[in-house]
């Protein structure tokens, strides 16, 4: 369970860490936009150097990124393969049947897998480097402007909130539910799909049961606490914008203009 | 003194069953009072907790908190005034991190930023939780939730507390603990505490003592005066404190000691003098 991708937060203090969390959510997925430009060799070493000196900011050890390939690693290698074989054009270096291993097919292959390489290293360093909490923030402040069109932000964000908050709760209370039916001699993970996705069972339903139970105490503590609804909340938690938020703004835009002049 | 809390022949019965839960309930709590609610299990003393702060709406009686009567208009008033406590610390932790639960009271109730950071500041350092601001609840022992539960309530100041069975899930130190806390605060804000229990011990250390027993007052009385009763107690499904046990041994084995209930302190004067004049 400890695998999860939620919550794997390396606390840490450096640069990246302390950048607003809106501006990390926006520059990742900005980042991943423009990798998209990249179309030649010069624009990918760009990308490469722009990458490792973020990490390098971020003070975290290159091997926590390259544990985010790993998962990932057989897709990567199907989809360049199948790149590689299925391209045509430049050179033909070997041909048998529906087959063609070519120039083209290689430089494609090879640049996929660095398009794959560098996303999941950027979100790999938004999750790092953001605490799960401080995401729910810069959603809840991005989304604001939809509170025009009626969308029912701040309820989305307590939501989130609640949650997020509750992940490590109910984790904890699975592992609990799953001893205590292995201690009443339920085998879980053995035998065929049919046998495994019954024994889960026993473990999904109890589960179900205390949800509600912590759902209705919640709501019981929540009201007695004031909670009215959404409206007319103030915040304990606030986002500001700092100098070096503008540093990675004018960073980003300096980068997609490198690349434009860069690419073919 | 006026009275914090004033309920007057309140009923109250679940829509699934035909009995009621509360049967014409009557009493009054000073403000700045300690009163302790026994009773056993189901005797429904967590149905009148949730009936003073209109969680639960009464059958009929009425309830009065701080000089207002509970309706549907002051009711968002009246939970202003009262903070419960409830048992289970996780499922009453709201808020993402210690702070952020603590603020959350103060954030319905519109607390400007800069007064909520103050407030939330002073209840960690009550509960000497201040080195915890950031931690997830996911991190925190039962006590140390529980007590963050109580900072949360501190923050809004009010001026009732109701535990609810709060410290039912800590170990005895912890229990020690998040009563002297309370203690400590209803010394220094005055505030009236209303605390359901099982544990006797904690119960004997409050000014009053309602004792239910099936959704009826049996008796209201100081804890010398219920505890009086010794082992009739536990014929309603309680426990009588170790004083009282200690008394009950003592005076099977021929040892006389005078009516009534003797807390330790005046056991233990009783006994030293008992030992002199042999």
């Amino acid at each position: 369970m400890n695998k999860l991708l939620l919550g794997r937060y390396v606390p840490g203090d450096s640069w990246v860490h302390h950048l607003d969390p809106r501006t990390k959510l926006l520059a990742s997925f900005y980042y991943i936009g423009i990798i998209f430009l990249a179309n030649n060799w010069q624009t990918y070493l760009l990308m490469f150097i722009v990458t490792l000196f973020i990490i390098y900011l971020s003070k975290i050890n290159i091997s926590f990124f390259l544990r985010g390939v790993r998962p990932l690693i057989w897709l990567i290698l199907f989809t360049v393969t199948l790149q590689i074989l299925f391209s045509r054009g430049g050179t033909v270096y070997f041909h048998w049947g529906w087959f063609w291993l070519t120039e083209y097919g290689l430089i494609n292959g090879a640049y996929i897998f660095m398009r794959f390489v560098l996303i999941i290293f950027m979100s790999t360093l938004l999750t790092l480097t953001t605490q799960p909490l401080s995401l729910a923030d810069a959603v809840e402040s991005l989304l604001k402007p939809l509170k025009l069109l009626h969308f029912p932000v701040v309820e989305l964000a307590l939501v989130l909130q609640i949650a997020l908050r509750f992940v490590p709760t109910l984790m904890d209370q699975t592992t609990k539910i799953m001893n205590a039916q292995r201690a009443r001699g339920v085998d879980f993970g053995t035998g065929n799909i049919f046998q495994q996705m019954k024994a889960v069972v026993p473990l999904l339903i109890p589960l179900f049961v205390s949800s509600f139970t912590t759902a209705e105490d919640l709501a019981t503590a929540m009201e007695s606490r004031g909670y009215q609804g959404g409206d007319n909340r103030t915040k304990f938690r606030v986002l500001k914008y700092h100098n070096s938020d503008i540093i990675a703004g004018v960073f980003m835009v300096a980068l997609t203009v490198a690349l434009v002049l860069l690419k073919n | 003194m006026d009275n914090a809390i004033s309920v007057s022949h309140l009923n109250y019965h679940y829509a699934d069953s035909d009995r009621l839960a509360l049967n014409d309930i009557n009493f009054d709590v000073a403000a700045g009072e300690w009163v302790a609610i026994i009773g056993h299990n189901g005797s429904g003393k967590s149905t009148l907790a949730k009936n003073l702060n209109g969680l639960l709406a009464p059958d009929s009686g009425t309830v009065e908190v701080a000089g207002m009567t509970l309706s549907e208009d002051t009711v968002w008033d009246i939970r202003s005034k009262i903070g419960i406590v409830f048992q289970n610390p996780d499922n009453q932790f709201v808020g993402a991190t210690v702070a952020d639960d603590i603020a959350f009271g103060l954030e319905n109730r519109g607390v400007p930023r800069p007064e909520m950071v103050e407030r939330v500041k002073d209840a960690l350092a009550r509960v000497k939780m201040t080195d915890f601001a950031d931690r997830e609840p996911a991190r925190l022992s039962g006590g140390q939730k529980q007590r963050v539960a109580i900072a949360g309530i501190i923050a809004q100041q009010p001026e009732i507390i109701i535990l609810d069975e709060s410290t039912s899930m800590l170990d005895p130190a912890g229990r020690q603990e998040v009563l002297a806390t309370i203690n400590q605060l209803r010394d220094e804000l005055g505030l009236t505490v209303l605390s359901i229990t099982h544990d006797i011990e904690e119960a004997a250390g409050a000014h009053r003592i309602i004792l239910l027993n099936d959704g009826q007052i049996k008796e209201v009385g100081t804890p010398e005066e219920i505890f009086a009763h010794g082992s009739e107690l536990l014929e309603l499904g309680l426990d009588v404190p170790y004083a009282a046990k200690l008394k009950e041994a003592l005076s099977e084995r021929g040892v006389k000691l005078p009516d009534g209930y003797l807390n330790e302190e005046r056991l233990v004067d009783y006994l030293w003098t008992l030992h002199s004049t042999m």
